[in-house]
């Protein structure tokens, strides 16, 4: 029984470390399958988050904060469609560029504001996405093998892992039940089919990259104002790569994206667990050989070892109409 | 429909001009399609018939002029509104999403509402009322990828019907097709002809404007030059019209003196990007000192196999031999070591980095030779002197080897490739379209120095698809169709013979 | 009528539409320090004084270039052959361990001279080799290199802390750093130089690395404009397609590119490793490695314009210190933002004033040729 309380409370840190990897990533999804790269989601993380942080703590509102994330982050994509479609920048500068901005702002910002090292001051309580106790969760506590699970894992979660667990069905819905959602796809395998077709590609672009920074703004407001209470300083940390990482490792797909998603945060979790402890035979596992993972797991799955990743055909190509 | 409206051209064009830059693609052309018939546009490559088209279908605006569909004039400012005037277009290039179904891709764009699922359903029913009219079968859920060339243009036709065109421009539908599924599109565009389809067909073949087309419209370099009912014209004709009456080329040559063969196909086999076999089962050999002469419609595998030979592409199967070694497969750079220059059909991507001032791209492919440096480096001084060298040997304008090679004319481009290829004093000398956008001045040069290279005992293979270039030059002339050579020719064959062979209508 | 075909003159496209975003970038970065409520003006006057106002001020600086120089050329380098290498940082943080393991076995036994061009060697052949693998995956499977090398700037992270707080840490130390080198294993500080201009190092770590750095401008330099590997190199970034029918092996060509690049990008440790800290720690390269996409973006890939980038960079870096001192509402963090201005105005939005320049050069060179057929008649 002892395992298998490790077992629920490890599977409960794992879905709350995947949540902001599935909002990116599905952010990811909407841009990269528009046919526009994508670096440039650990910015719009870090931006979104800040901003929701500075919004709830002033306002004492956490879905205006969760406004101002979404918002910041959409601007953030404007900006990307503006160099990458309007004027065919490089999409990668352009990702790497917004990156650093976003990196640089948030703490110049925060210390201009707050004056606490580039963070924010915590949001009061009722301003953050608190935990929402499912009903019956006290009762079933006790019920073997179920009871735990529907605790500790199914409820007492904020209502943003609830959203984010929706947003995929729904992306699944969107973009292979709407019109949207096929011409999405179609722009990022042959913009000319769209363009012919009598659609505007840049229009369409843009849209996707919209949505992108819609989805993304809730991995922000999520770290900031639900995981924490408060913004810190680099508080993405790198999670904007490996969701880009979990977005090639389930190939640009929504439901795969999900579970490549639980899987890094699964890793992540078990690194925690496993941080001093012993293994038989082995002995102490390294914590970053859990950190490396996801890495070198893309990596080998971009190398055509496990199936073949193969990313949309028009992705990171500004469109000119052919001559 | 008034029987009024009938009478009407489906298509009216007044006065289109357009510029790009420098170039002129098209001046002041008017035409006029009949509804319900094939119209057939014909011209060498860059005529200015694809400009023509895109203005039609909304992909450039004109400069000048207008256009009338119906008799009432309409302003086609994109492909929106150009569909929605009731014109389809297939692109030469398919515009298809690859990993769609069929289904999909012929929804795109005009899904029929924000949801998918209705529009699937009525699409389907669509889908299965064209089959039975038309004759165009394509299962619907099949991906685009897995389907051939054949049935994907008809998607791009079924594309078209689906958003109720009237008018349809087929854009050199047959370059990628086989010749029976080039037969079955012809089938289906008379089908569609006969159900009161208006169709423009685009093309430099005359072999499809003769089997298809109603009347004919011919253009050159951007202009209209004549309009004649199919059944009123002949080949000859169309062909001098494509032309223009221009200076027939002559160059001054004496018997050739072949020697020993220096390079053998035997049996050569390649195989494009798809998997489609471009070169099939092809045999020759060419002789030091004589000129070989590949004669063709373009797509039909030269380019493939002066590309095999050059290095650049895999064979397939089949074997090519240089003073009887083996060398299929072997990379271009062993090959030059070997004696093999290469002036490839476009300069553009393979014979120049048009980036590259003048004297860099001298050496291209040469860079590794001891004569430009020593070591791994360059000797930039030995390489401009070269240059320079060559830039007056060959009247290269501006005689600058620090400009942009950009920025030199076509004529001038080629030269510098010509001169490149010719002073390495190779032994066999393999030649693509070497006056292709070249002026009258540049050609004749061009072809006295292949001329000398065959006399100075040098095995020269030449691919054109312009038939005098090839019967110009040539001692010996092989046809090929269809991947295949299916005949050999002495330069004296008539143009006729040479263009039914080339039609694949007579070996 | 399109402007993308118009050819502009040299002067305007690597000189004018360059400083003028540049000029943009740190508009804007002002409005930042606006918008904080403080002056930009007197923010840049503290900026430059801090950076170039005293002789340690000035050592600072041209310590941090040196960094730039040697990331910059890393980047430059892959991108002649058509390669976005983003994972300088990573190829940086592992060449660190080569450079550090040659100080580790040299510095108790001979002189700072004969331990350096051992350790160039070292940061050299363990940065290249943090680039292979993307390289090959790149060259062999098609793996796009821009996500490999961002995956690669991790795993080194993670080989690294690893190696420091495992294998490499003192034993009996809590912080994961190797031992301090001897002076043995030390890249001396460049006092004399700086004496010549009258200026006084004081604590700044401006060391030998520098000249380091200018010599591998000139390499680099030579490698892509006078060697026969340089030429396919630039074939091959241009056009592919003509590289392949001038026989240039691509498999080749970016392997070695790629190989040179990240030897590049090792080399960066000599100055952080052996020419500042004198021991090997954790997160040392700092962001050199991103920075050096902002400089080599800047400079045009070209040697001289990287060390230009590079000294901006360099003052960037040392002002924003002393602004943040001088005015405690701006962070040094203020330096990231202007550098993700600079990325996103000289590189993402090159081409943004390209229309409105070859108007105005139009309209000045039409009105010119104007007149000069009026003079003619």
């Amino acid at each position: 029984m002892d395992n298998y309380e490790i077992f629920v409370s490890m599977l409960g840190s794992t879905v709350r470390l995947s949540i902001p990897l599935i909002f990116t990533a599905l952010a990811g999804l909407f841009s990269e399958r528009a046919g526009i790269f994508d670096i440039g989601l650990e910015g719009k993380m870090l931006a979104s988050a800040f901003a929701a942080a500075c919004v709830a703590y002033a306002t004492g509102n956490a879905w205006l904060g969760l406004l101002a994330g979404i918002g910041i982050s959409i601007l953030f994509g404007l900006i990307h469609g503006f160099a990458s479609i309007t004027n065919r920048g490089n999409q990668i500068v352009s990702g790497v560029a917004l990156n650093f901005v976003a990196a640089g702002l948030t703490v110049v910002l925060g210390q201009a504001w707050f004056s606490q090292g580039g963070r924010t001051p915590q949001v009061p309580n009722g301003a953050r996405f608190d935990p929402i106790i499912l009903p019956g969760a006290e009762a079933m506590r006790h019920v073997p093998i179920i009871g735990p699970l529907y605790s500790q894992v199914i409820s007492g979660n904020n209502i943003l892992t609830y959203i984010a667990f929706l947003m995929v069905p729904l992306s699944w819905w969107v973009l292979y039940r709407t019109r949207f959602g096929l011409r999405l796809r179609a722009v990022g395998e042959n913009p000319g089919a769209v363009d012919t077709a009598g659609i505007s590609v840049t229009w369409l672009r843009y849209r996707a990259l919209i949505v992108a920074g819609f989805l993304c703004g809730f991995s922000g407001a999520y770290l900031a104002i639900a995981q924490s209470a408060a913004f810190i300083n680099n508080m993405s940390a790198g999670k904007g790569y490996i969701a880009l990482a979990a977005l090639i490792f389930a190939k640009w797909k929504p439901v795969p994206v999900m579970f490549a998603c639980l899987l890094f945060g699964f890793l992540d979790a078990f690194a925690n667990f496993m941080q001093g402890k012993q293994l038989p035979l082995v002995g102490e596992v390294p914590v970053q050989i859990f950190q490396a993972l996801p890495y070198i797991l893309t990596c080998v799955l971009l190398a055509g070892f496990i199936g073949v990743a193969r990313p949309p055909k028009a992705g990171g190509v500004p469109y000119t109409k052919e001559r | 429909m008034s029987l009024d409206n009938d009478k009407k051209p489906a298509i009216e064009l007044v006065g289109i001009d357009k510029r790009f830059g420098a170039v002129h693609a098209n001046r002041d052309i008017n035409l006029t399609v009949a509804k319900g018939s094939i119209h057939g546009i014909i011209g060498e490559n860059g005529a200015g018939k694809s400009t023509l088209m895109s203005i039609l279908y909304g992909f450039y605006q004109a400069d000048a002029g207008e256009i009338r569909i119906s008799g009432a004039p309409v302003a086609i400012r994109d492909s929106q509104t150009a569909i929605s005037a009731g014109i389809g277009m297939v692109h030469q290039h398919f515009m298809l999403v690859e990993d769609f179904t069929v289904l999909e891709n012929v929804m795109l764009g005009a899904e029929g509402g924000q949801l998918l699922r209705r529009g699937v359903a009525s699409a389907r029913k669509e889908l299965k009322r064209l089959e039975t009219d038309y004759g165009l079968d394509v299962d619907p859920d099949a991906l685009i990828e897995e389907l051939p060339v054949g049935s994907q243009q008809r998607v791009e036709i079924l594309k078209a019907l689906y958003r109720g065109a009237e008018i349809l421009i087929l854009d050199e539908p047959t370059g990628v097709l086989t010749p029976a599924e080039a037969d079955h599109l012809f089938r289906i565009l008379q089908v569609l002809r006969d159900q009161g389809k208006t169709i423009i067909l685009i093309t430099h073949k005359l072999r499809e404007i003769m089997a298809i087309t109603d009347t004919v419209s011919v253009m050159r370099r951007g202009e209209m030059v004549a309009t004649r009912k199919t059944k009123e014209t002949t080949v000859e004709e169309l062909a001098e019209l494509m032309v223009g009456r221009r200076v027939l080329l002559r160059v001054e040559k004496g018997e050739a003196n072949p020697g020993a063969p220096l390079l053998s196909v035997r049996n050569l086999t390649v195989k494009d990007g798809r998997g489609v076999t471009m070169v099939d089962d092809v045999s020759f050999d060419v002789h030091a000192g004589e000129i070989v002469g590949i004669a063709g419609v373009a797509g039909n595998g030269q380019s493939e196999l002066l590309e095999a030979i050059a290095g650049i592409r895999k064979p397939f199967s089949g074997d090519i031999l240089i003073d009887g070694k083996p060398v299929a497969g072997v990379d271009p750079a062993r090959l030059r070591a070997l004696g093999l220059a290469h002036i490839p059909e476009d300069r553009h991507h393979m014979g120049l980095v048009l980036k590259f001032e003048e004297y860099e791209n001298s050496i291209l492919g040469y860079h590794r030779d001891p004569r430009y440096g020593r070591g791994g480096l360059l000797d930039l001084d030995a390489i401009r002197k070269d240059a320079e060298e060559k830039i007056a040997k060959y009247d290269i304008r501006p005689p600058n080897p620090r400009l942009k090679t950009a920025n030199f004319s076509g004529g001038n481009q080629q030269k510098i490739v010509v001169a490149r290829e010719i002073e390495r004093d190779p032994k066999m000398l393999l030649v693509g379209q070497p006056t292709r956008g070249v002026d009258i001045g540049a050609i004749e040069f061009i072809h006295r120095r292949i001329v000398e290279m065959r006399d100075a005992g040098k095995a020269v293979l030449l691919v054109s698809v312009e038939l005098d270039e090839i019967r110009a030059l040539s001692d010996r002339i092989l046809v090929m169709f269809a991947g295949k050579v299916v005949g050999e020719k002495t330069p004296d064959a008539g143009e006729q013979t040479l263009g039914l062979m080339m039609a694949g209508i007579a070996a | 009528m399109s402007t993308a075909s118009v050819p502009l003159p040299g002067w305007i496209s690597y000189g004018v539409i360059p400083l003028i975003n540049l000029v943009i970038a740190f508009f804007f970065s002002g409005l930042v320090v606006w918008l904080i409520g403080e002056n930009p003006f007197e923010a840049l006057k503290y900026l430059i004084d801090g950076a170039l106002g005293r002789g340690d001020a000035i050592g600072f600086t041209l310590f941090y270039a040196t960094s730039f120089i040697f990331t910059g050329l890393s980047v430059a380098v892959a991108f002649h052959a058509g390669l976005f290498n983003i994972g300088a940082e990573g190829q940086a943080y592992v060449g660190g361990l080569g450079a550090a393991l040659v100080a580790l076995a040299l510095d108790r036994y001979v002189p700072w001279y004969v331990t350096m061009p051992f350790a160039v060697i070292g940061a050299a052949v363990f940065g290249a080799a943090w680039a292979f693998i993307p390289a090959w995956l790149q060259a062999k499977r098609g793996s796009h290199i821009v996500i490999t090398t961002i995956m690669f700037n991790f795993i080194g992270a993670a080989l690294m802390v690893y190696l420091l707080v495992h294998v490499l840490i003192v034993p009996g130390k809590m912080a994961p750093e190797t031992r301090t080198f001897l002076p043995g294993g030390q890249l001396p500080k460049l006092d004399w130089l700086m004496a010549i201009f009258g200026l006084k190092l004081g604590p700044a770590p401006f060391n030998v690395s520098f000249i380091i750095a200018l010599v591998m401008c000139f390499l680099v330099w030579l490698l892509i404009w006078r060697t026969r590997f340089g030429y396919e190199m630039r074939t091959l970034g241009i056009s592919p397609s003509a590289a392949v029918y001038a026989g240039i092996p691509y498999v080749r060509t970016v392997i070695i590119a790629m190989l040179i690049s990240g030897g590049l990008a090792g080399m960066m440790s000599l100055n952080a490793v052996m020419g500042a800290s004198a021991r090997l720690q954790v997160e040392f390269v700092g962001g050199a490695g991103f920075v050096g996409i902002a400089v080599s973006l800047m400079g045009r890939s070209h040697p001289v314009g990287i060390i230009l980038a590079a000294l901006l960079f360099g003052i960037l870096y040392q002002g924003g210190g002393d602004l943040s001192f001088e005015m405690p509402n701006i962070t040094r963090d203020m330096i990231v933002v202007i550098q993700g201005l600079v990325i996103l105005f000289a590189g993402a939005l090159e081409y943004m004033l390209r229309p409105v320049m070859v108007r105005i050069y139009q309209q000045f060179a039409g009105r010119k040729s104007a007149s000069q057929k009026l003079a003619g008649t």
